[in-house]
């Protein structure tokens, strides 16, 4: 079979495109504010102790704020270092507040921490950050985004200059987490990345970042210590620290239509109200920060296109299909038998075998005697032996 | 002391040049990192790759459109074309099937018929038919071309078959956009942008979840043949997608489940109405009742039908232009699509609650059909003028869909793996304590074997064979630069390395070395001496 093979042959260098832009639709044109199809926020608390009751308190506050305004949980990688909801020192169990008289309780009842505990630490985070995780690592444990995530990671706790203090073991510097984002920007693990510390000296945290598309906000300069807000005295230790507690105060008021940008987030708590400068960081941004909506970050606004093509599956003249009066003959489900009540009701009660008495006990009891012989003198202790 | 001090200094002597002689090397040694060969030359060479890609086109002109000087010259085309054709009345679909069991198209390639300009097979005003396999039908008057060789005849055929091979096979946008990785930003159009913004990336598999939303179980018990459905409309495409990736398909139903926006009554319509703006804000509430089954680190699409109900019953979607939706259906990129389907019609209003509704699958899944053919990359290309595109229909796919698909894919795999290479080369050479053990230089061998493979069957134009070395390329890259021994954690500044080493050698090497100088400057006494004695 005679052919002739007309060959087309298209080169491609992987580094020389020209391609000139085209019309755009005003559709098209508020498609594409942000280049992001979705929402990740990574939440760090890296100190644990019941006095650091505080920068629980700042992690679980953003994690309510990231929450209301739309990002799933399962888009959510929340690390907290310790558990002060349940801890045995908490006057209020069940319960982490953020504002003195105890108005809003930051834990709720659908809080869902990812890493707990000893887990959080650097190790961990750099694995979440990066994806090196083992093949075991569950799915709510990862970071799943992809080149058109916009991610939020907000760390608190207690730092230094070019390093964060990690369960008061370890610590993180700055060259290793300017490595590890430059590790996710390689793998396009992100479209845009926020990064907000709260912690002393949290500006040297970000001072060595050198991917594209990272914006960074830190509570104060190198030199200066971050401060806590306020101690509630029933509680007894401070509960947020300022600059998180002016941010939280700020996020209270944005809703996930709102319009508000980058630029009002670098007004918040300003130094009289936070004592140490809040340093920001743009240069790696490509977007201008006023153009930037808070909710690109902390929400999860979803783009939506209507769906214009559809299929034609339907055979035609065949109406819609009514049941009616068809009987069910379903058989009746009904729970298996988990707890047979029946049966411990009238159960007897087991026979407990007999121990001699622990140490306690006999201490107490040689005790009583000794004291009994001291004061009515020896002579009695023939009547026991 | 003579004895003495030469024993001494002979022991002085030997320790010292044990300790350099094997201490050192041995110290070098047992605290070097393993670090497995890595082929740096072939992976430097990936840096600098250039990809060509080649189209198999076979053109058959059936009889009439070229003249006898030309049919002499040119190589003897195909007769049996016309045995099928013979009747005028002949539409385009029977023809488009009559001329796809008459040839073996391999993946990939392109069959272009040439017929007549007076053929009564196109419309009038159109010039070109894309049928539902890999064949064209065009239209053209070739016998009036001047100078009857074979290259002057493909000649003047160029443009349009470049035209045709274009909207079949794959484009500048298309390869610049599955390019996007590696390419500065700013240079893919808005269009192609839209596009890759919306289908998923690459991904050895998806996890598909068909969720069907009741909120008003009261009302309305629904019954939903999910799994015929999905064994008549969607299984025919994901089998032909295998190739691509594989898929784990689940469903579930959710009641109580409410979308979190409330619709606006509109009397004229009489109907709710979901506006074209608050459609953004439905998602989020919804997805976080959605459970998921999802075991591996796949995407996840899920396609929500959700029925409305009985207080807000009819429930329409508005555009922006205020208009009704046909399909009621809309979808979010690399998420998947939530469809409205009203029940109302279905039931008086004094029948007995709950009442029994059997949903009209193909109606839903037409829309679930196309939101996926979205979602997972095949693009709504708009025809361009002159072109009928035979639509998909019930297979879900034309073959020369799919091919164009297998095109941008192969394309941003071998990107992908390539760019995963070399910053994964890159950054073992950067930090020299990163341990590189011998599975991971194994994938990265492996993932550069099959890149070099892949960009070899893509210049042949074996698309098939380029898409599975592509695929093995691409995931045996991602193993490996994700490996989970990869982590540095070794950032140690020299001076740390300093204060770990210094307490541990420091005081053995201080007598060694007092005791080499002295001896040494007893030899050069001694030497001075001599020199004096003899003089």
């Amino acid at each position: 079979m005679p052919n002739i093979i007309a060959v087309v042959c298209a080169s491609y260098g992987l580094a020389q495109s020209v391609c000139d832009g085209e019309d755009l639709p005003a559709r098209a044109e508020r498609f594409f504010r942000s280049d992001h199809t979705n929402n990740w926020a990574v939440l760090v608390c890296t100190s644990r102790f019941w006095f650091n009751y505080r920068h629980v308190a700042n992690t679980l506050s953003v994690y309510r704020s990231v929450k209301r305004l739309g990002i799933p949980d399962s888009h959510i990688v929340l690390m907290l270092a310790d558990d002060m909801a349940c801890n045995h020192r908490n006057p209020k169990p069940a319960t982490v507040f953020s504002h003195k008289n105890m108005e809003l309780n930051v834990y709720g009842d659908d809080v869902e921490v990812d890493y707990r505990g000893y887990e959080v630490t650097v190790e961990n985070f750099l694995r979440v950050l990066t994806g090196r995780l083992p093949p075991s690592t569950p799915r709510s444990k990862r970071l799943l985004s992809d080149d058109h995530s916009n991610i939020l990671i907000y760390l608190t706790g207690h730092g230094g200059n070019g390093f964060l203090k990690f369960q008061d073991s370890e610590e993180i510097s700055n060259v290793e987490l300017a490595d590890a984002f430059e590790q996710m920007w390689q793998k396009r693990r992100y479209n845009e990345l926020l990064f907000i510390i709260d912690t002393c000296q949290g500006a040297s945290m970000y001072e060595r970042f050198y991917s594209p598309n990272l914006m960074a906000l830190a509570s104060s300069q190198v030199g200066e210590d971050s401060l806590s807000h306020q101690p509630d005295l029933a509680i007894g230790v401070h509960l947020m620290d300022r600059y998180t507690f002016y941010l939280l105060e700020f996020l209270e008021d944005i809703h996930p239509a709102s319009q508000a940008n980058m630029n009002d987030l670098f007004k918040v708590c300003p130094k009289s109200q936070c004592v140490s400068t809040p340093g920001h960081r743009t240069d790696l941004f490509q977007r201008d920060p006023g153009s930037v909506l808070i909710t690109d970050f902390f929400g999860s606004v979803r783009k939506v296109e209507i769906t214009m093509e559809t299929i034609n599956l339907t055979v035609p003249g065949i109406p819609l299909e009514r049941f009616g009066g068809e009987p069910h003959t379903e058989t009746a489900l009904a729970y298996v038998d988990q707890l047979p009540v029946a049966q411990i009701i009238h159960q007897k009660p087991k026979q407990k075998d007999w121990h001699p008495p622990d140490g306690f006990i006999l201490g107490l009891w040689t005790l009583i005697l000794l004291v009994f012989f001291r004061t009515y003198g020896i002579k009695h202790l023939k009547h026991i032996f | 002391t003579t004895v003495t001090g030469t024993r001494g200094r002979s022991a002085a002597v030997a320790i010292a040049a044990l300790v350099i002689a094997a201490g050192i090397p041995l110290w070098w040694k047992t605290t070097e990192t393993y670090r497995a060969w890595l082929p740096a030359a072939r992976i430097s060479e990936l840096e600098a790759l250039q990809l060509e890609l080649r189209v198999e086109v076979e053109v058959v002109f059936a009889r009439g459109t070229l003249s006898p000087e030309q049919q002499k010259k040119v190589p003897a085309s195909r007769i049996t074309y016309e045995s099928c054709c013979k009747s005028k009345s002949l539409c385009l679909v029977e023809a488009d099937h009559a001329l796809h069991t008459l040839t073996e198209t391999s993946c990939g390639s392109v069959v272009i018929y040439i017929i007549p300009e007076a053929s009564a097979l196109l419309p009038q005003d159109m010039r070109v038919y894309v049928g539902r396999s890999r064949t064209a039908l065009l239209r053209s008057q070739v016998a009036s071309v001047v100078g009857a060789g074979l290259p002057e005849v493909l000649a003047a055929l160029d443009p349009q078959m470049e035209q045709v091979l274009q909207t079949m096979s794959f484009n500048h946008q298309d390869v610049t956009a599955a390019l996007t990785d590696r390419l500065r930003p700013g240079l893919s159009t808005r269009d192609s942008l839209a596009d890759s913004m919306r289908a998923f990336k690459s991904s050895p598999g998806y996890e598909i979840t068909f969720s069907l939303l009741n909120p008003d179980p009261k009302h309305h018990q629904l019954h939903w043949d999910v799994e015929a459905a999905l064994d008549a409309y969607i299984y025919p495409l994901l089998h032909k997608m295998a190739p691509v990736a594989n898929f784990s398909v689940d469903s579930q139903i959710l009641y109580y489940a409410v979308l979190g926006v409330n619709p606006r009554y509109d009397a004229s319509a009489s109907a709710y109405t979901l506006s074209a703006d608050s459609l953004a804000h439905v998602i989020n509430p919804v997805e976080a009742r959605l459970g998921s089954n999802a075991a591996s680190s796949n995407p996840v699409l899920n396609f929500l039908l959700y029925v409305p109900d009985s207080l807000h019953s009819p429930l329409i979607i508005r555009n922006d232009q205020k208009q009704e939706v046909a399909s009621n259906a809309f979808h979010s990129p690399r998420w998947g699509g939530i469809m409205v389907y009203n029940v109302d019609g279905a039931y008086g209003n004094d029948t007995q609650f709950p009442v029994d509704i059997a949903i009209d699958m193909s109606r839903v899944m037409g829309v679930f059909l196309s939101q996926l053919r979205l979602m997972l990359g095949f693009q709504q290309t708009g025809a361009p003028p002159g072109f009928v595109l035979e639509a998909a229909g019930r297979e879900g796919v034309a073959e020369w869909e799919l091919d164009r698909l297998l095109w941008s894919r192969s394309v941003e795999n071998v990107a992908t793996a390539s760019a995963s290479i070399t910053s994964l080369a890159q950054l073992l050479d950067q930090i020299a304590n990163i341990v590189i053990n011998d599975n991971i230089a194994q994938q990265v061998a492996s993932a550069v074997t099959a890149l070099q493979a892949a960009v070899a069957e893509l210049e042949a134009g074996n698309l098939a064979l380029a898409l599975e070395h592509s695929r093995e390329a691409i995931s045996a890259s991602e193993r490996a630069f994700f490996d989970p021994s990869l982590l540095h954690l070794l950032y140690f500044p020299d001076d740390q390395k300093f204060a770990i080493y210094i307490p541990l050698f420091l005081p053995m090497c201080v007598p060694i070395l007092l005791s080499l100088l002295k001896i040494f400057r007893e030899v050069q006494q001694h030497r001075a001496e001599k020199r004096a004695k003899r003089d």
